[in-house]
């Protein structure tokens, strides 16, 4: 049966991340044809944007570039980048999907030598790193990119500059326009991954207002040596280095007025964040408060070696509010100890803020029609036309992620091998 | 098979010729190296090149590619699909052009000029002693997949497998299907809005299961021996006196948990001192019975506490979180609040875990009047009116009280059921480990019969990137057998093995690898008449795929490698090679570089580096033009376990002045794909000082380095800073040789 079905149907991945990668790579290589549609323009998703993973403190990037081989040597599975579901027609078995293809400015001839950047002046925010620094408007996203081929922002595309730029083998084309493509499939996964809550959102944290308010994902790019730091954790206001600093966790999950559910990863994902404070400076005092400590399985020993660093201080409550000294601009922290109904107003270096996963199905990233069923805060979930996995179905750890999204390939290969 | 017409095609591009003397690469190729076609393109990328390379496959007869250019990290469309499976990219690009700054003048410049040229030797003797593998296979291949195990885990994944169009076979040890879930009530929630309990699926599941023809099942049967490998696993059933032999191509191991024993718990939580302490599975039955009630004297039970962590995240009992069991007694809660009139549950934990959407559910049991309570049991004694006094202290409230309650129920960790073993003290020589009376498996691997642990007796083999996978290839554990979890994650988790169960059968089937070298047809073979029985091949692999016979010599089991090499690299005796990965090839490669004479002072580096990690950091470099010594040559290994020391006394004799070793980061948080080739490779390495000083040279000549994929802003001072220490001390004498 296997052979008929590897001539059979396509399955679709929407969303290039950790979780669309595995559910791509794992149906491929049984025997499957697989077509992995991402909206940036390089695949990699979030876990592209961490300095390390827990519990091991290792690159994000050794194990996507190995799912980056598995592709490379895979014919079975077609990426398109800078490319948008708009549309799902049909049920399992036999969709038909319209892709829109965004233009990249830069045609496939392109090999990464870099003449175009060089040359290019115009520099633009960087949304790699959250904005906090700039890039030059034609790039790769960042060092490890895959597809390891430039592109340009659509705003430079429209500039004299742009139709200038040298390129030795003739791969700049400023006039490209999007194109639609449509797509026979028979079965969808919805793998579009979340986005950080939005700190601004949770007024009395002052993020946004106070200038040594942080959030996890932004300390990710600042401890990571292609950040806008160049890996140092220097805070905001004035790059001083950081030698008080406090993590705030739940800021904004578990919480009716924000996200609801439990993003499960911020836990560890801030006791990792502390590791880094730990090897930069050796004296950084570092207070976490929580609510609880959700280390869960065998995350606990992860847990339990960050525990053995006395300079942590573990502090059970949730916040009230975050004051700025209006002179060092330092970010005070106001609130109850939970456990000693202690009041505290503790002063800060800096505050990173461990926001939760949005679901970016809830927002930018529906999917086109009626063929998802959600759930309230907007995951996928099932009941619907397309099947979903990783963190578009349910707030994951990477290790959850793949879990999930190996699952979801099999149900994928079940769901094309039915005939519409 | 067709003799072998190596084309080479040097591209001029992306400022190639106009740092380098093109022409005189050309000749290397086409004089030197004798290779038959050789030609130049100054865009080879291009349609135009990639079309000269097609016409001379189908007009010349060239049928193996040396293509320089630049790092296979870019162009692999346009380089790496002409069909060919001869293929060797030599990056003059982004490892030799980028790397070096010719702006310095003229002698940068003909440093460049010989790095070009020796990476260009290099590839040319890399691909003459390259050949295609012949994929290996067997008429017996089985794609069918045992499921050891007949709970939910097990279950899902027979069903999913025969979903699939797949056979599976299920073995379960009782009389029964259904495991520890069918002697469960009701299930925590899995679906919006989260705070509503589940029919118990199991049921169903076997119902499913029985009717599924594709699925065989055994019960009251155990594994008395698995014997071959996949595609070829040869299982021995064992149901009373019967012993049935099944053909199998993969694995599953769903084998479940044991709770911890309560009995060992702390005498504070009160286990034994009164029938009214009972663990969650006992009240998890008393519910599916309709009777929750005092065991003591059969008086419903109104008042119940749930002590969570009963004995987990404690050093003295299990160490680690079970991660289902706040979900778990949540519910358990509820038990208590919907079916009992006046009902009182009362949760004491250490953290509450509830992730991701069970966080809603959490909310529904305080909002049922759940009193939950951060604190621990402090004693346990007989109540005023039976049931139970449990002296508690409350860490909110800062206070210890006293519950009157009927029962307490201690929610009780899960261990694994599959027997492991210390993946890091392999069995003695020449014996197959201790048998293990209680093994699931019985394999008969010479490295045990056990499967390796990675922590606290689970049999995975990576936390994080690859959760599926063990290092026995064509086995996978899923469930609370492979790391704790609850019901709905384990529904998910059995569902994964399968892919991965069948994935591996249809990779067999093709004679191809699986991770982490996906697809590879390579495997290794071996020269019998050079073996001397050391066993360091079958003892090292770190996969377990190479059994000995009675008199010590290796017996390989193609479908069980992973193609990392390991025992290629462990063989003093360079008998085991790969069709297109070899000692010979290697030590080729090294031979080929054109070393200076001492005259010319100018030293030569070998960098060997793993092509999972350090080649990508390497590639790197390039891309931010770092600047690395001129006098290192790279060549790529499958992973550092391949490295045979044959090759540092090849670098030494050739007249090499230094050696770097680039492996990934071992020890417990290790990086390395294949699990212990980094490690070792180390451990190899400090038996080097042996044969240097045979040579009478420094032992300090060869270094090893663990990399990062990051590490790429460090490795140009790694590199010249050992390039400049190699350089401060004598050349190599035996350049002169």
């Amino acid at each position: 049966m296997a052979d008929d079905q590897a001539a059979g149907r396509t399955i679709l991945v929407v969303g290039g991340g950790i979780s669309g990668l595995t559910a791509a790579v794992e149906a491929a290589e049984v025997g499957y044809t697989v077509l992995l549609v991402e909206k940036e323009p390089q695949l990699g998703g979030r876990v592209s944007q961490h300095f390390q993973y827990f519990p091991k403190l290792c690159s994000p990037s050794c194990g996507l570039e190995i799912n980056y081989q598995r592709i490379k040597n895979n014919p079975r599975i077609r990426v398109l980048t800078l490319a948008e579901v708009e549309a799902i027609i049909g049920q399992e078995g036999d969709f038909t999907v319209r892709i829109r293809q965004h233009p990249r400015f830069v045609t496939e001839k392109c090999t990464a030598c870099g003449e175009c950047g060089k040359a290019c002046t115009a520099l633009v925010s960087n949304p790699f790193n959250f904005g906090m620094d700039q890039v030059k408007a034609i790039r790769n996203s960042h060092a490890m990119a895959y597809p390891n081929w430039y592109f340009m922002d659509a705003d430079y595309a429209a500039s004299a500059e742009a139709r200038s730029l040298p390129c030795p083998v003739g791969a700049i084309d400023p006039d490209m326009t999007a194109t639609v493509l449509e797509e026979k499939v028979g079965s969808i996964v919805w793998a579009t991954g979340w986005q950080p809550y939005d700190a601004e959102k949770i007024h009395p944290y002052g993020f946004g207002r106070h200038a040594n308010v942080s959030t996890n994902m932004r300390f990710e790019r600042l401890a990571n040596s292609y950040g806008p730091t160049a890996g140092r954790l220097l805070r905001p206001s004035d790059g001083k280095e950081v030698k008080k600093i406090a993590f705030i966790q739940c800021a904004g999950s578990r919480d009716h007025n924000h996200l609801p559910f439990c993003s499960r990863v911020c836990c560890l994902a801030s006791m990792k964040q502390a590791t880094y404070v730990r090897e930069q400076y050796p004296d950084a005092q570092i207070t976490i408060y929580y609510i609880d400590l959700r280390a869960m399985d065998r995350y606990e020993g992860f847990q339990k070696k960050v525990e053995t660093d006395p300079g942590i201080t573990w502090i059970k409550s949730k916040p009230a509010r975050i004051d700025e000294d209006p002179v060092s601009k330092d970010p005070i922290v106001i609130g109850e100890n939970t456990l000693t109904g202690i009041r505290y107003a503790d002063s800060y270096d800096l505050v990173v803020l461990a926001t939760g996963m949005e679901p970016t199905s809830a927002t930018t990233a529906r999917v086109p029609g009626n063929n998802a069923a959600y759930d309230e805060y907007g995951f996928v979930v099932k009941g619907g036309q397309v099947l979903s996995s990783g963190c578009a179905a349910a707030p994951l750890d990477v290790a959850g992620a793949v879990q999930a999204s190996t699952a979801v390939a099999l149900k994928a290969i079940q769901a094309a091998a039915k005939r519409g | 098979m067709e003799a072998k017409k190596i084309g080479c095609y040097i591209c001029t591009g992306c400022g190639i010729a106009e740092a380098l003397n093109v022409a005189a690469l050309e000749k290397i190729a086409s004089k030197e190296q004798k290779l038959p076609v050789a030609r130049t393109h100054g865009f080879l990328c291009g349609a135009e090149g990639l079309q000269m390379i097609r016409d001379d496959i189908a007009n010349e007869g060239v049928n193996a590619l040396l293509i320089a250019a630049c790092s296979h990290r870019v162009k692999t469309d346009e380089f790496e699909r002409f069909g060919t499976p001869l293929l060797d990219r030599v990056d003059l690009r982004d490892k030799a052009l980028w790397v070096q700054d010719i702006s310095a003048g003229k002698e940068a410049k003909e440093d460049l000029q010989m790095m070009a040229a020796d990476y260009l030797r290099m590839g040319s003797v890399k691909l003459k002693k390259m050949n295609a593998p012949d994929p290996f296979q067997d008429e017996g291949f089985s794609r069918d997949v045992l499921v050891v195990g007949g709970g939910i885990a097990g279950l899902t994944a027979a069903k999913e497998v025969a979903a699939t169009g797949y056979r599976a076979i299920v073995v379960e040890k009782s009389p029964a299907l259904g495991g520890m879930v069918a002697r469960m009530h009701k299930v925590s929630p899995t679906l919006p809005p989260y705070r509503v309990l589940e029919e118990n699926p199991i049921q169903g599941l076997i119902a499913a299961v029985q009717g599924e023809s594709r699925i065989k099942v055994y019960t009251n049967a155990t594994i008395q021996s698995t014997k071959g490998a996949p595609g070829l696993f040869d299982v021995e059933i064992k149901n009373g006196d019967t012993v049935s032999t099944e053909r199998v191509g993969s694995i599953i191991l769903t084998t479940g948990y044991n709770l911890y024993d309560a009995s060992k718990l702390d005498a504070r939580l009160g286990y034994g001192v009164s029938p009214d302490v009972v663990t969650s599975l006992e009240f998890e039955e008393m519910a599916k019975a309709g009777q929750l009630v005092r065991k003591s004297d059969g008086k419903p039970a109104k008042r119940v506490l749930f002590s969570l962590c009963a004995g987990q995240r404690d050093a003295n009992h299990l160490e680690y979180c079970s991660g289902a069991c706040c979900t778990y007694s949540l519910k358990q809660a509820l038990y208590v609040l919907e079916q009992q009139q006046d009902g009182a549950a009362f949760m004491l934990f250490q953290e509450m875990r509830t992730p991701g959407q069970m966080e809603e559910f959490y909310r529904r049991v305080q909002e049922e009047g759940g009193v939950i309570i951060k604190g621990d049991v402090e004693q346990v004694g007989k109540g005023a009116s039976g049931g139970l006094s449990v002296q508690i202290t409350d860490k909110l409230l800062r206070g210890k009280e006293t519950l009157e309650v009927d029962l307490l129920v201690l929610a009780t960790g899960m261990i694994s059921t599959v027997d492991t073993q210390d993946p890091n003290k392999p069995s003695p020589v020449g014996q197959v480990a201790e048998e293990t009376a209680k093994s699931v498996l019985n394999l008969e691997y010479r490295q045990g019969r056990s499967m390796p642990e990675l922590k606290w007796g689970f049999p995975d083999s990576h936390f994080i990137c690859f959760p599926y996978e063990t290092r026995r290839t064509g086995i996978y554990a899923a469930g609370p057998a492979r790391r704790p979890m609850g019901i709905a994650e384990t529904v998910t988790d059995a569902t994964g093995a399968a892919l991965k169960a069948i994935q591996v059968v249809e990779a067999v089937a093709k004679g191809a690898a699986v991770h982490p070298r996906s697809g590879d047809l390579s495997y290794p073979s071996f020269r019998r008449e050079g073996c001397t029985q050391c066993k360091r091949c079958t003892e090292e692999c770190p996969f377990g795929a190479i059994n000995e016979d009675d008199k010590g010599n290796p017996l390989f089991n193609p479908t069980r490698c992973r193609r990392c090499g390991t025992c290629m690299g462990a063989c003093p005796q360079k008998i085991i090679s790969f069709a297109n990965y070899s000692v010979d090839m290697i030590g080729s490669m090294i031979k080929e570089v054109e070393v200076p004479p001492a005259d010319d002072e100018k030293p030569r580096i070998l960098i060997f580096a793993c092509v999972n990690d350090a080649i990508p950091a390497l590639d790197m470099v390039g891309q931010k033009r770092g600047a690395l010594s001129p006098y290192v040559r790279i060549i790529p290994l499958r992973c550092m376990g391949s490295m045979n020391l044959v090759w540092i006394a090849d670098a030494m004799s050739s007249g090499f002045d230094g050696i770097m070793l680039m492996g990934c980061r071992h020890g417990d948080d290790y990086q390395c794909h294949n699990v212990r080739g980094s490690a070792l490779a180390e451990i190899r390495l400090s038996k080097v000082s042996e044969t240097l000083n045979r040579l009478q040279l420094e032992s300090s000549r060869v270094k090893m380095v663990e990399i990062n994929i990051m590490d790429a802003d460090q490795l140009p001072t790694i590199i010249n800073e050992f390039a400049e220490q190699i350089g401060s001390m004598d050349l190599n004498p035996y350049k002169e040789f």
